[in-house]
């Protein structure tokens, strides 16, 4: 950011010292961030003035043609656009509304109930980190807390790294999904090797996938 | 202790989730044939009620009333599947869609058939990607065959079927929250009345089964529902997939006949606590069921039995808790998930689970006196039965059952707690005076 611009809303509650407007200010922009009361509230974009990569169009349209109502189209567009900008950027979001013929306002409402739709920059890629009950019995904190400090210690950037609720792998347990890949039993041991991988672009954690042909638990039971 | 394999009988076959494999092993062909030309809608329909068999994901209620419920006429019907298994300690519907995808999709057929439904839709949870794309090739490979479309199999019964990725949410495994999910909304309850079987998807009547009872369908198409009723124990007929978590030595899923004893299920099967351990407790039915003590082990793993002993079957998943699990921490992580997933439409559910979050976190930071444990029932008793989805519910009873079979517990990591706090605020304190002393003696 240029010294010369004007200031954030973040900036602006930052300068204002308030602790509850410090804490509001450490979010990163996104739509959680207050309301520009100057301006009009969004109305369906329209599409001759918003630019849309024709993939993207093509599939969110690709999309609504399978549903006798294009409404039900919305958590696959706001999915396909996500894929694309990372998160339900607010110009991703205004994509999506301009092919759908739906309100900005619409989409935001959908995206920040779901949580794999991201409603902020948080990363691209991602591990969720199951801490169900069932994981929770088995210790599963830990080797979040594990992968947490090595994602730190190594720099590990654009990457969403969160504990998520029951990922329905519990014969894993602990486990994690890496962009939908299923790796598990996990031990706090793993972290370093699948935080290194994830850094380098590898495969995480070769043959310990559900994924993985011949995948077999630890007891040597199949998943 | 032996499994009784119906759903499962090939799962281990190489390369099932082929449309190749999985019709030499008698999948679609002749089987489908029979139900969609031989044998009238009504017939199937038939065999399903015979059969007795129960929803498999959760509510267990009879398939073949639910299918009875979708009145007649010319208008536009709708057959879901709810494969949002989201439940805690379920992951028996990921097996089969990641290895048979093909039975899930007869399934499908077979009961849209049934309930004269002409499109569906698989509504799968976001997290499961590989057996969502596992199971968009299936549907590519099936509609190829001609087993999906327009006049399958040269009846006259069109069928269209859509997967459609749910983007992680816990409520949307909830069926009236499911439908608005589909529609494209946020994942909100709907008041029922209407039910879906009368008016759901698009306003539309709407069957909606869970992965594993479509799966059965098929199977009792083919041998009939005597063949199926004939299985299993009581109202609780046929097999079950039961996946076993937490502390066992083998967890997994097993497929056995309804009516075989819990015991028989964590001991025989998934081996027990590990080594050393002892069983605490156990939730019979995935994370919204009470759980149940080493007393009711022998009880036969039923839906009746399972309901009386003040629990429930539910989607048919078991986790084990052994002694090493603080009950106060599993409680707090129950309710934590509970919070977390709670739509926020009504007020009990939304605030309930809020509450209960924070008490068990007082009573973990040692700020709680057993009189909190009187309160918190108390909360949990006016969510039951306050909300439009059971949500709520799911994380009121089980906690509820937690402070009954385990008081004792609850009031001593209370008490500890308040030692260990004190203790801490003492050595703080007392570190405090000793340092100002220390500095003062040196000015």
């Amino acid at each position: 950011m240029t010294e010369d611009s004007a200031p954030t809303p973040d900036e602006r509650m930052q300068a204002a010292g308030d602790e509850g407007a410090l804490r509001a200010a450490r979010i990163p922009p996104g739509w959680d961030e207050a309301v520009r009361l100057e301006e009009d509230p969004a109305t369906i974009p329209d599409p001759a003035t918003v630019e849309v990569p024709d993939d993207l169009r093509a599939e969110i349209e690709a999309h609504m043609a399978k549903y006798p109502d294009r409404h039900s189209a919305v958590l696959p567009a706001l999915a396909a656009a996500q894929r694309r900008h990372g998160w339900c950027s607010p110009e991703a979001i205004v994509q999506v509304a301009a092919v759908m013929q739906v309100t900005p306002a619409y989409l935001s409402s959908v995206a920040t109930f779901y949580d794999m739709l991201r409603t902020r920059p948080v990363g691209s890629r991602y591990v969720y980190v199951c801490t169900g009950v069932a994981c929770h019995t088995v210790n599963a904190k830990a080797v979040y807390d594990a992968l947490v400090e090595e994602a730190g210690e190594q720099g590990l950037e654009d990457v969403e790294l969160r504990e998520f609720e029951c990922l329905g792998a519990c014969d894993m347990a602990p486990m994690a999904s890496v962009d939908g890949r299923y790796v598990g039993p996990l031990e706090t041991s793993d972290a370093q090797e699948l935080v290194a991988a994830m850094k380098q672009g590898r495969q995480v954690l070769p043959g310990r996938s559900l994924e993985d042909p011949g995948y077999r638990l630890p007891w040597e039971g199949p998943a | 202790v032996s499994e009784t394999r119906l759903l499962l009988a090939n799962i281990d076959e190489p390369d099932l989730h082929t449309i190749g494999v999985y019709e030499r092993l008698g999948g679609y062909g002749d089987r489908l044939r029979k139900a969609l030309t031989e044998m009238a809608p009504d017939e199937v329909l038939h065999e399903l009620e015979v059969s007795g068999l129960r929803g498999r994901g959760g509510a267990g209620f009879a398939m073949g009333k639910k299918a009875a419920f979708i009145p007649k006429g010319g208008m536009d019907k709708y057959l879901c599947c709810n494969a949002d298994e989201s439940e805690p300690g379920a992951f028996k519907d990921r097996l089969l869609m990641q290895k048979n995808p093909h039975l899930l999709i007869e399934g499908c057929i077979v009961g849209a058939y049934a309930a004269a439904a002409n499109k569906g839709f698989i509504f799968i949870r976001g997290e499961y990607e590989h057996q969502a794309n596992i199971l968009e090739a299936a549907l590519a490979e099936a509609y190829d065959k001609g087993y999906l479309g327009e006049r399958i199999l040269g009846s006259d019964f069109s069928f269209d079927l859509v997967l459609h990725r749910g983007q992680g949410a816990y409520i949307c495994g909830e069926e009236m929250a499911l439908l608005d999910a589909l529609e494209g909304k946020r994942g909100n309850p709907r008041l029922k009345p209407p039910f879906p079987a009368n008016q759901g998807l698009y306003q539309g009547p709407t069957l909606i089964n869970n992965v594993e009872t479509l799966c059965n369908a098929p199977l009792i198409a083919e041998k009939g529902g005597e063949w199926f009723a004939s299985m299993g124990e009581g109202d609780s007929t046929g097999t079950k997939i039961v996946s076993i978590s937490g502390n066992v030595r083998r967890p997994g899923n097993y497929e056995v006949e309804l009516g075989i004893s819990c015991r028989e299920l964590i001991y025989g099967l998934a081996g027990g606590p590990p080594e050393g351990r002892e069983l605490k407790c156990f939730f019979p039915g995935g994370s919204s069921a009470p759980v149940l003590t080493r007393d009711h082990l022998d009880l036969p793993y039923t839906f009746e039995a399972m309901a009386e002993a003040g629990s429930m079957l539910g989607s048919g998943s078991i986790i084990v808790v052994d002694d090493s699990v603080p009950l106060v921490r599993l409680a707090l992580r129950l309710a934590e998930f509970y919070r977390h997933e709670s739509c926020g439409k009504c007020v009990p559910c939304r605030e309930g689970t809020n509450w209960t979050v924070k008490m068990l976190e007082r009573i973990d930071d040692g700020e709680a006196t057993p009189m909190d444990l009187e309160i918190m029932a108390q909360v949990q008793a006016n969510i039951i039965g306050n909300c439009l989805c059971v949500l709520g519910d799911s994380m009121a009873m089980p906690v509820g059952s937690m402070i009954e079979h385990f008081r004792e517990e609850f009031e001593q990591h209370i008490e500890q707690a308040r030692v260990r706090r004190g203790l801490e605020e003492a050595q703080a304190f007392g570190a405090g005076e000793l340092a100002a002393a220390a500095e003062a003696g040196a000015a």
